[in-house]
């Protein structure tokens, strides 16, 4: 009896799976809690260490985070304007 | 010393407003003078729960643009004469409710109750800040389902930063309550367990209400489960979620209704 009962308690037994995605999800929203906007952030002082160095269009800079399976990405795109040089002595002015 | 309780969830559709009217019920019924206050300006269904839906002339909106006095739009329940409700605004533009239109009818409502509980509307705008902002205790409404553990973590944070007591460093007191737990469910491992959302939400539980059927005729009919049929299962789970939140030590079960055999076996290999 509680052998059967078992074997049809493991076909159907979802909830495990429910908990270790909520687990997971969770530690993650968690993580990123209190600091809403931590993409927005990142493009605040990632925009003002390279201005420091190199003329920028503020719109040229985009952040992006990607979230994989196991390990999350973080994209910096910054489009730098041609004549680096140039840039960069203008900056150092 | 009058309480200010939330009943909040994120997700909608799990159960505050059938809880709302269960707890305020119970409470009124264990002598404690009660008000439900509805906080879902725009869709408010309280009123309709309670069976007090033809009965609203005043609403909470009236009483904050200062068109009603706070005794106008107070319903006594025609049952419970401990019970009251203060119903929201069924028409008016949700932008209506302020923080310190709020602030004074609770201000207010403490000092003619015991209990004061806030029926929130679902999400995180601003009609669910407003109903836990002066909150001294919160129920948090789950089912145990992926989707409405997850919103009840992220209000469990909204009630630890947003509230007035969380501002002064304090705590808002926590609770769970899991509201349609099938336990045989439970036990063959299809459902989340009780033991997996306390363990994720981290918060103490204060009762478990089972799936019943007689929780739609109670809300069929207008009646709180606990009045409509307190012999019921989730009558019971209601009432003794109620004692508990009036500080008794109850010991945690889930009501059942009739079981078979198979039931049974089951229920038994949830423990």
């Amino acid at each position: 009896m509680m052998n059967l009962l078992r074997l049809l308690a493991g076909r159907n037994a979802s909830a495990p799976v429910a908990r270790e995605r909520l687990q997971i999800l969770l530690a993650h929203e968690r993580g990123l809690r209190g600091q809403p906007d931590l993409l927005g952030l990142l493009r605040t002082e990632i925009l003002a260490v390279v201005s420091r160095h190199v003329v920028l269009d503020p719109d040229k800079v985009i952040v992006r985070m990607e979230r994989g399976k196991n390990v999350s990405t973080l994209e910096v795109d910054i489009e730098v304007p041609n004549g680096v040089e140039r840039s960069i002595a203008m900056a150092a002015q | 010393m009058a309480k200010v309780l939330v009943v909040t969830s994120g997700k909608g559709g799990v159960g505050k407003t059938t809880s709302t009217a269960a707890l305020g019920a119970a409470l009124a019924q264990m002598g404690e003078r009660v008000v439900v206050v509805d906080f879902d300006v725009g869709l408010r269904n309280l009123d309709l729960i309670l069976g007090a839906e033809r009965r609203v002339v005043f609403d909470l909106i009236n009483v904050v643009q200062g068109v009603a006095k706070l005794s106008q739009a107070l319903i006594r329940d025609k049952r419970l004469e401990n019970l009251w409700l203060l119903p929201a605004s069924q028409t008016r533009d949700k932008d209506a409710l302020t923080d310190e239109g709020v602030q004074t009818i609770i201000a207010d409502l403490r000092t003619k109750f015991d209990w004061i509980l806030c029926d929130s509307p679902a999400g995180i705008e601003r009609g669910a800040t407003l109903a836990m902002r002066y909150a001294d205790e919160a129920v948090i409404v789950t089912n145990p389902e992926v989707s409405s553990v997850r919103d009840s973590d992220r209000i469990i944070g909204m009630l630890d930063s947003k509230t007035v007591k969380a501002e002064k460093g304090e705590r808002v007191e926590k609770h769970v309550l899991i509201t349609r737990y099938d336990s045989g469910r439970a036990a063959r491992g299809e459902m989340l367990s009780i033991e997996d959302i306390l363990e994720i939400l981290a918060t103490p539980l204060l009762g478990i209400i089972p799936e019943s059927q007689d929780v739609l005729r109670a809300s069929n009919v207008g009646s709180p489960v606990t009045l409509n049929n307190a012999a019921s299962a989730p009558a019971r789970a209601y009432m003794d979620a109620a004692r508990r939140l009036m500080g008794e030590a109850v010991s945690m079960t889930v009501p059942t209704e009739r079981k078979g055999l198979m039931d049974r076996l089951l229920g038994r290999r949830a423990a």
